[in-house]
């Protein structure tokens, strides 16, 4: 046996300008024993269900149908039948002349545990409900032999993050794919910039910063009719346990840049944080502001800011400060020298969708066994470090890698059902218990 | 009549444009100061849509929007006939842009400049549109229109300018639609009827009388005195207006950003129409493509010409990971804005509230 671990970001640099529709680069090909993959050289259709069918649900259903491989959506399955629905419309409108929908009514499967015998039916599931659900789905779909397409965060919690790494494990060792929705690892402007930063054009890494600042997403609002379950699992974004707070469900995709760039993962985090303007019952218990060090076993430290407030700077973007020059993606991704010249500038004029292509290799590596994708590992980690610094703004105090990943304090309820309690509810005023710095422990 | 109070409150200073546009890019703090000196208190309007008709002379203005201080100035246009297109001797020629064809346009206004985050994002957040209002008259002056009445943006998921700047700085990244929808709820704020230009009538207001490549000739390598593209900007757009203007006074009609007109993109559309045409249009039926034009900071000198037409594509969505995609947002098109126009004669009311579009849905 060869060892079948390589470098995924050398690997991935083939890739760099190759089009949705290039061959990939067959190195591999030789390498791997055709076990690698139960449809090497073979021409079954490959069966797909998605999980969880919300707009970025059907994005990524519509993504997988539109390969180049043989492939059809079999089965659906969300908590509620009118997203599903919904779904399975705006599906049918986008692919339903295709032929590659075929989700009979007895397919679509509504409620918490529909999940299960979705997975049953696919060979490639896309897991993409509310984050805090994310170690559940991935272990059936893992313990069911299923390839995997998993939105980002993929936990809200420690104990989340440690079963994903454990069950990343198992995938890996199955040969099974599994591409995390990280998708500026797809994408060329970061892979070319990646491959300088990783050659030294900037020098040693001393320093950075990364930002998601913006005007904040969708609120729903509370009907009458619903139990404060479904209350929840309806307005989810604002839930902790379902979300893992802004930091989480979208800074991560910076942060993950930064551990990209330094190629390890931070030791420690401190930061700060609160609801400044989000204040009211409809919010939730999120914080509308983050601020974060994470500072790395070198002595590093990137500071890390994330904002969900209207009519303020906003900035979306990832910057370096290496001993050689600086790399940033704000605005243009380019590289300068210390003295501000320009070095390199990516012009991403026709770049390809790399919400497609996480798609496109998937189903290539898994057809033509071409390379294998192991997303989870560094997914597992960059949710661990985004979780890191939530713990370190709810608190207040420094927070360690260690205690922070091995804490056992669990933030998803006993017992999932719209007449259940959540972990979170309401006071008289109907407002939600928001964290303390200062007073609430995270560990 | 409200625009002939504002013609009262700003003809001192018509008098003195552009000189004072540049100042009111240098020192709009002043010239707010001069302008706030003069504002009178605002009345109601007995019918929303102020007919030019009635005797409101055709020149040079500037509209403040209501419940703010942010102004933008309107240049008349006069109307006229020409040759829509580019000939096949033209180096540059593409088989879109002719066969060339002679055009018949009706009068207008045009905003000087490209609409601006300053303009924008007060359409796009309507909590800073109510703060404005609270600190510049309060809010019964700033004419909000209902949730009902004018559909708003959702807010975007990313930061829109991508750190090319914000104030002074022209707005981006909005689709066809969300332009419309901001004509549809500034003309409600102000009782004037704004709207996107026609392909034609923004080629018209962009040759300004010339028949050459660009505003100011063939010469693309003066292409520097008047415009902002890929070959003078670093990594994105520029303030507005900082270059000269074209014979009619209109800024970055070549670059800077490409700007929304109203028409469904079509290559043959020139071939189907007979010499003389009045207004000639394309209306939509499909959401892509849609036609921008004037070329951008992301574009090579040919694109910037007069008669270059862009068509809009689902690719200008390519970040957005929704399906169905948003209807406001084209997070990839960060080289695309708009400016407005006003009909010297607007249509009726009736005819007005038939004129805005309902989304198409983007799967």
């Amino acid at each position: 046996m060869k060892n079948l671990e390589f470098n995924k970001s050398i690997n991935r640099r083939k890739f760099v300008k190759s089009s949705a529709a290039a061959a990939a680069g067959g190195v591999f090909l030789s390498q791997l024993p055709s076990a690698a993959s139960a449809y090497v050289g073979g021409n079954e259709t490959l069966r797909v269900a998605v999980i969880g069918c919300g707009g970025r649900g059907t994005g990524a259903a519509v993504q997988a149908l539109s390969v180049k491989e043989d492939v059809k959506l079999v089965a659906m399955a969300d908590a509620f039948k009118d997203r599903l629905d919904e779904s399975y419309d705006n599906i049918m409108k986008k692919h339903g002349k295709s032929g590659r929908v075929d989700v009979p009514e007895e397919n679509k499967f509504v409620g918490f545990d529909g999940y299960k015998n979705a997975i049953a039916l696919a060979d490639v599931v896309l897991l993409a409900t509310p984050p805090g659900f994310r170690p559940i789905h991935f272990e059936e779909a893992v313990n069911q032999g299923k390839h995997v397409f998993m939105e980002k965060p993929v936990a809200t919690d420690a104990p989340g993050v440690r079963k994903v790494l454990e069950v990343a494990q198992k995938a890996k060792q199955n040969k099974l794919n599994v591409v995390v929705g990280l998708q500026r690892h797809y994408q060329p402007s970061y892979l070319e910039l990646m491959k300088r930063i990783h050659n030294g054009e900037i020098g040693d890494i001393v320093g950075g910063q990364v930002y998601w600042n913006s005007s904040g997403v969708w609120v729903r609002e509370r009907q009458p009719q619903q139990t404060e379950m479904e209350y929840q699992m309806r307005n989810w974004y604002y839930f902790t346990w379902l979300c893992g707070d802004h930091i989480m469900e979208q800074h991560i995709h910076n942060i993950d840049v930064a551990n990209w760039a330094k190629q390890s993962y931070p030791v420690m985090a401190q930061g700060m944080g609160g609801r400044e303007v989000r204040t009211g019952p409809d919010h939730g218990e999120i914080f509308d502001h983050h601020f974060v060090e994470f500072h790395y076993e070198d002595g590093t430290m990137i500071n890390s800011q994330c904002r969900h407030i209207e009519g303020c700077m906003n900035k979306v973007s990832e910057s370096f400060v290496g001993t050689k020059g600086r790399a940033t993606t704000d605005g243009t991704t380019m590289i300068t020298d210390t003295k501000g010249n320009t070095l390199w500038k990516h012009r991403d004029k026709n770049d390809p969708n790399p919400y497609q292509v996480e798609h496109d290799r998937l189903f290539s590596a898994i057809v033509n066994g071409n390379e294998l994708l192991a997303d989870a590992e560094n997914g597992a980690k960059s949710t661990m470090t985004s979780l890191l610094g939530r713990m370190a703004t709810y608190s207040g105090k420094v927070v360690t890698w260690d205690e922070a990943l091995n804490s056992n304090m669990s933030l998803m309820p006993q017992k999932f059902s719209f007449d259940a309690t959540p972990p979170v509810v309401p006071g008289a005023d109907g407002k939600y218990p928001v964290p303390v710095p200062g007073k609430t422990k995270v560990i | 009549m409200r625009n002939l109070l504002n013609k009262a409150k700003f003809a001192f200073l018509l008098s003195i444009k552009p000189f004072f546009f540049r100042l009111n890019l240098l020192n709009k703090g002043l010239t707010l100061l001069i302008i706030a000196i003069f504002i009178l208190p605002s009345h109601k309007i007995k019918s929303l849509w102020n007919n030019a008709k009635s005797g409101e002379a055709f020149e040079a203005y500037t509209e403040t929007i209501p419940g703010s201080e942010v102004s933008f100035e309107m240049i008349p246009i006069q109307g006229g006939e020409y040759l829509m297109g580019s000939p096949e001797n033209d180096p540059n020629h593409l088989a879109d842009e002719g066969p060339q064809v002679k055009v018949k346009i009706d009068p207008f206004w045009m905003a000087s400049t490209e609409t601006t985050w300053d303009m924008f994002e007060i359409f796009v957040f309507q909590e800073q549109e109510k703060r404005l209002a609270m600190e510049s008259g309060g809010l019964e002056s700033a004419n909000i229109p209902s949730v009902d009445a004018v559909s708003r943006p959702t807010p975007p998921y990313l930061d829109m300018s991508f750190g090319m700047g914000k104030y002074g700085y022209p707005a981006i990244c909005m689709t066809q639609y969300s332009a419309q929808m901001f004509c549809k709820w500034l003309s409600a704020k102000t009782g004037v009827f704004y709207r996107l230009p026609t392909e034609a009538e923004w080629e018209y207001a962009c040759r300004a009388g010339t028949t050459t490549a660009y505003s100011f000739g063939d010469d693309a390598s003066k292409l520097d005195e008047y415009a902002w593209y890929y070959g003078n900007t670093s990594n994105g757009y520029e303030k507005i207006g900082t270059k000269k203007p074209n014979p009619w006074g209109l800024y970055d009609m070549h670059g800077n950003v490409s700007e929304w007109t109203l028409d469904q993109y079509n290559a043959e559309f020139y071939a189907s129409l007979e010499d003389g045409v009045a207004v000639p249009y394309n209306p939509p039926t499909e959401l892509y493509p849609r036609t921008v034009r004037g070329g951008s900071w992301d574009d090579d000198p040919e694109v910037l010409r007069s008669a270059s037409r862009i068509p809009s594509n689902p690719r200008w969505k390519q970040q957005d990971p929704q399906i169905p995609k948003s209807d406001w947002w084209h997070t990839d098109a960060r080289f695309v804005g708009f400016r407005l126009i006003r009909p010297l004669n607007p249509p009726s009311e009736k005819q007005i509230e038939a004129f805005w579009p309902e989304p198409i849905e983007d799967l």
